[in-house]
């Protein structure tokens, strides 16, 4: 996942001419799927070593799952390894309103000083 | 000070790999083969339920297996004792297969094979709960095995990769009575997050729901043989 990450971003930054100077990756990651912040943020850090992303922060904002019951027509938050199914009906885990992405948001840069 | 600027991309992470497994698909189309993706933990029993329904199916169907494996060809050389074409991935350090490695292994089979005449393809994904739910190959149906050795609460650990299932299977339940095990709730866990996946309770080893499992893969062929026509399949619980 990193790697689709860092590749993401290397594609967007060679289509701009000049490529500017990268600050702050903004992502957006939904509570359920299968990417864990922590380690993503540690393995960015990591993997962009050297490179054109060396230094540049990873901020990571976290979406909660939220689910949709047809039946009581209200959502809800499911308790992820607990309970998934509508704390009021108890019907399953249908419609999924959030919690999926897996985005990056936008990108930080800087703006290239002026020739003095 | 210096300024600042944002560019917004709003761009899909997976995106690189949707692509790959869309156009992975469209091959697999063109050729009239259906391709199942089967995921599951290590030791759920992915190649021996691959070798009992190639050795159901492969009189009337023409298999080829892509076989995704870290780092050995132990399982590929498994399923090639099943006389059908296997194509041996080595992810390496990967914990999942993503579409571009299946590119590759389509790409190989198409070497190996006539690959206009096969009707089905399975990929057997590295085992591992997690990633592989996230990353599409090209499939045209998602398998998920549980065993029933992994214990009741699974689903609930796991849930992505059970939400995204078409089709699980509950492995080695001839090793439930010793294991404490409940079925039932088993089945509970899975329904509350994927309410309208098939489950099959199954067992490689007894045959127990082989017909039922041969059955859902019967029903899901692009180009399904004038024998076995829609209506008469499955008969498992949806």
């Amino acid at each position: 996942m990193t790697k689709a990450l860092i590749l993401t971003v290397k594609d967007w930054w060679e289509e701009q001419d000049p490529p500017p100077e990268i600050e702050k990756v903004h992502l957006i990651v939904g509570q359920f799927t299968c990417v864990e912040p922590v380690s993503l943020q540690f393995a960015f850090d990591v993997q962009t070593r050297d490179t054109f992303l060396d230094g540049v922060k990873l901020e990571i904002a976290e979406k909660p799952l939220i689910a949709y019951c047809a039946h009581c027509q209200a959502e809800y938050r499911p308790e992820i390894g607990l309970q998934y199914a509508c704390p009021t009906c108890g019907r399953p885990m249908e419609e999924i309103r959030s919690g999926r992405e897996l985005k990056i948001d936008r990108i930080e840069c800087r703006v290239p000083s002026a020739p003095s | 000070m210096h300024q600042t600027f944002d560019a917004v991309l709003e761009q899909n992470l997976l995106h690189a790999n949707q692509d790959g497994a869309d156009c992975n698909r469209a091959q697999f189309d063109a050729w009239g083969i259906t391709c199942f993706n089967v995921m599951s933990s290590p030791g759920a029993g992915k190649t021996a339920l691959l070798g009992a329904t190639l050795a159901e199916l492969s009189e009337a169907h023409r298999i080829a297996v892509i076989e995704g494996d870290m780092t050995t060809q132990l399982d590929a050389d498994r399923l090639r004792r099943c006389g059908v074409p296997v194509i041996a991935i080595n992810t390496g350090r990967s914990c999942h297969l993503d579409s571009k490695m299946v590119a590759g292994g389509i790409h190989q089979l198409s070497h190996e094979t006539e690959p206009e005449n096969l009707d089905i393809v399975f990929v057997e994904n590295v085992g591992n709960l997690v990633c592989p739910a996230e990353f599409e190959v090209g499939e045209h149906a998602k398998v998920a095995l549980l065993s029933v050795t992994e214990g009741e609460d699974k689903p609930l650990k796991y849930p992505v990769m059970f939400r995204e299932a078409d089709c699980l299977l509950v492995t080695k339940v001839d090793l439930a009575p010793y294991v404490d095990v409940d079925l039932d709730v088993i089945e509970a866990n899975i329904r509350q997050i994927n309410p309208n996946v098939c489950v099959i309770p199954i067992s490689a080893k007894t045959k127990a729901g082989m017909e039922t499992w041969l059955n859902w893969i019967r029903s899901r062929l692009r180009t399904a043989p004038v024998e076995t026509p829609l209506a008469e399949s499955p008969a498992a619980s949806t």
